[in-house]
């Protein structure tokens, strides 16, 4: 009996937040999702209304759409350009120093403030002369100036999330890389094996496993984070750069309807509740938790 | 895995032909590699240039340097009709914050993680399962509630309470990365201090605890930025002018991007990324490691 009380002890200051702030806001989220509250703070339920809502929301298909295209390509460059990148930084260049100086390049995106890096791609997509792709366009093609976020707003959000995506992928797939016997690239090379059996034969069966966990990681929270696309374009013009979470955001703190946007995300819960299912499920998780050493 | 039979028959060929070509995709690698990452160098190179100079052409290049743009520096800067508040009041803010969000993370991740990795109690294998299962899930789709029980506990508008969730969406993290570190220190040397004489938390805190430091300054560095570079809490659950922070500073200049002051916002923007700077030169190996463990950006 008296055992188990230090361990508790010891938990209880991570036990009272995760109730807190965890397991609190997905009871509160699931009843609220039922009600229709606003900014007067009360509890009306309402059935299924919010639900049938959403079905009926005019801007309902184009929310879904823009969601799946974001969600999609963002995914897509985190994947691909990330593999890209891993690859060149830490097979194809074998120098250790000049693999690391790019990777930690690429690392710049992610750790700089989100502020700070959206000011970023608002000189890149100004919309007067000043803007850097307005330079290059007028350099180039001497076009006139665009106005990016305007007239290509996913194009946009997609790049802005995809940069910052990049490097998460890039770290795994470089570690899986290097974690590959050199000998066996030489070995490859002296029998004139082709880069692309190389790649095929050596490199994609270590990285097979980090690809798919770097995917469905990103899928999760891509699918429910919109800080970028709040600060670049905060879902305009119009909703044409709106996705789901934005809205579910936008409706409880924009328009203060709390219930519908419980609703909103309540649907975002139960997806991202899944899918963290099938990476546990992929990823028998259980063999990350090995028993306690001391009895 | 099998090599041999997959690749084509051997071209025969000497070692120097052999040591040009892979020369040469050394250097093709890198003009691809240097290409890719151009204007991410250009992002940084503008942030810089355009901070310290009062007209650019193409952009990029300087015309006449100032330091106009530094000028929040020594008063309130206006936008619009509206006076913001001191920039340094948002520097003490944004410090107090990171500053407190370290102290209450490191803290109960220590406890909690010690426990999760040297312990046996009931409801351990739960436990550990919904670290991993909090880490993964995205906490953002649960703000409207969270916004609800920080209403409930009277901590809206304050740091505090933008802290103490901060807190709870980093721990399932921190708690995972150093239970790792404790995993890592011999159980042999925790058995000696115990028959020196020591208790249990005795044990832990002279003993234990020195060994997993780095692991500690690693979580220790993780926090901070992340609360340093903390903006969507804040942008959310604080409105008075008294709290405001570098993130919500900034982005109040930004304000309505159709007429941005650039010259302004890089150099705050540059303000704000010194610490961040600092630590990415300093400390690049134990970021580079905390990202392995799937740090979101939430």
């Amino acid at each position: 009996m008296k055992k188990w009380v230090l361990p508790y002890l010891m938990l209880t200051p991570f036990l009272l937040l995760v109730l807190l702030f965890f397991v609190t806001p997905v009871v509160i989220t699931t009843i609220m999702a039922f009600t229709n509250m606003d900014y007067s703070m009360e509890w009306n339920f309402i059935g299924l209304q919010n639900f049938e809502k959403i079905v009926s929301d005019p801007n309902f298909s184009q929310i879904v759409f823009n969601t799946f295209i974001y969600v999609g390509f963002t995914l897509l460059i985190n994947v691909f350009f990330a593999l890209l990148l891993a690859l060149l930084s830490s097979y194809y260049i074998p120098f250790e120093q000049s693999g690391l100086f790019f990777r930690a390049l690429w690392m710049l995106p992610r750790i700089t403030p989100p502020v700070v890096y959206v000011l970023l791609w608002l000189w890149i997509f100004d919309a007067s002369e000043y803007g850097l792709l307005n330079t290059l366009t007028s350099f180039f093609f001497s076009n006139d100036p665009i106005a990016w976020l305007i007239d290509h707003p996913m194009t946009a959000i997609i790049l802005v999330n995809g940069m910052v995506g990049a490097s998460f992928g890039m770290i795994i797939f470089s570690s899986a890389i290097q974690s590959i016997p050199r000998d066996l690239f030489k070995a490859a090379q002296v029998d004139g094996a082709s880069e692309w059996s190389v790649f095929k034969d050596i490199i994609l069966p270590s990285i097979k496993w980090p690809i798919m966990f770097v995917t469905v990681w990103q899928l999760l929270s891509l699918l429910t984070s919109y800080e970028y696309i709040l600060l670049l374009t905060d879902g305009g013009p119009v909703f044409e750069s709106e996705v789901w979470p934005l809205y579910s955001y936008h409706k409880a703190f924009k328009n203060l309807e709390f219930g519908y946007g419980s609703a909103l995300s309540l649907i975002l819960v139960i997806i991202a509740i899944l899918l963290t299912g099938v990476l546990l499920k992929l990823f028998k998780f259980n063999r990350m938790i090995q028993s306690s050493r001391i009895e | 895995m099998d090599i041999g039979s997959n690749v084509t028959p051997a071209p025969k060929m000497k070692s120097p032909t052999l040591l040009r070509k892979s020369h040469r995709k050394i250097i093709i690698s890198y003009i691809i590699l240097t290409f890719l990452s151009l204007p991410l160098f250009f992002m940084y190179l503008w942030l810089f240039l355009s901070s310290i100079s009062s007209e650019m052409v193409a952009g990029i290049i300087p015309k006449q340097i100032t330091f106009e743009n530094w000028r929040f520096l020594w008063e309130n800067v206006e936008v619009g009709s509206r006076q913001l508040p001191s920039i340094w009041l948002a520097t003490w803010n944004t410090l107090l914050l990171a500053g407190g969000l370290t102290i209450i993370e490191v803290i109960i991740s220590v406890m909690a993680g010690y426990a999760l990795s040297r312990m046996e109690f009931p409801g351990r294998t739960f436990f550990l399962r919904s670290v991993i299962l909090l880490h993964a899930f995205p906490s953002v789709a649960l703000l409207i509630a969270v916004f609800y029980v920080l209403d409930t506990l009277g901590l809206i508008d304050t740091l505090w309470g933008v802290m103490l969730v901060k807190a709870a969406l980093q721990i399932p993290m921190s708690t995972y990365i150093i239970k790792g570190f404790f995993d890592d220190v011999p159980w042999d040397v925790e058995w000696s201090a115990l028959i020196d004489g020591c208790n249990r938390i005795k044990a832990w805190y002279q003993v234990v605890i020195p060994l997993v430091k780095p692991g500690i300054a690693a979580i220790s560095i993780f926090s901070f930025l992340a609360g340093w570079s903390e903006f969507l809490l804040l942008y959310t659950f604080i409105f008075d002018d008294q709290n405001i922070t570098l993130a919500t500073y900034l982005q109040k200049i930004i304000g309505d991007f159709q007429m941005v002051d650039y010259g302004l916002l890089t150099a705050a923007g540059l303000f704000y990324m010194l610490p961040v700077i600092f630590f990415f030169i300093f400390t690049q190996k134990s970021l580079m490691q905390m990202n392995m463990g799937g740090n979101k950006r939430v």
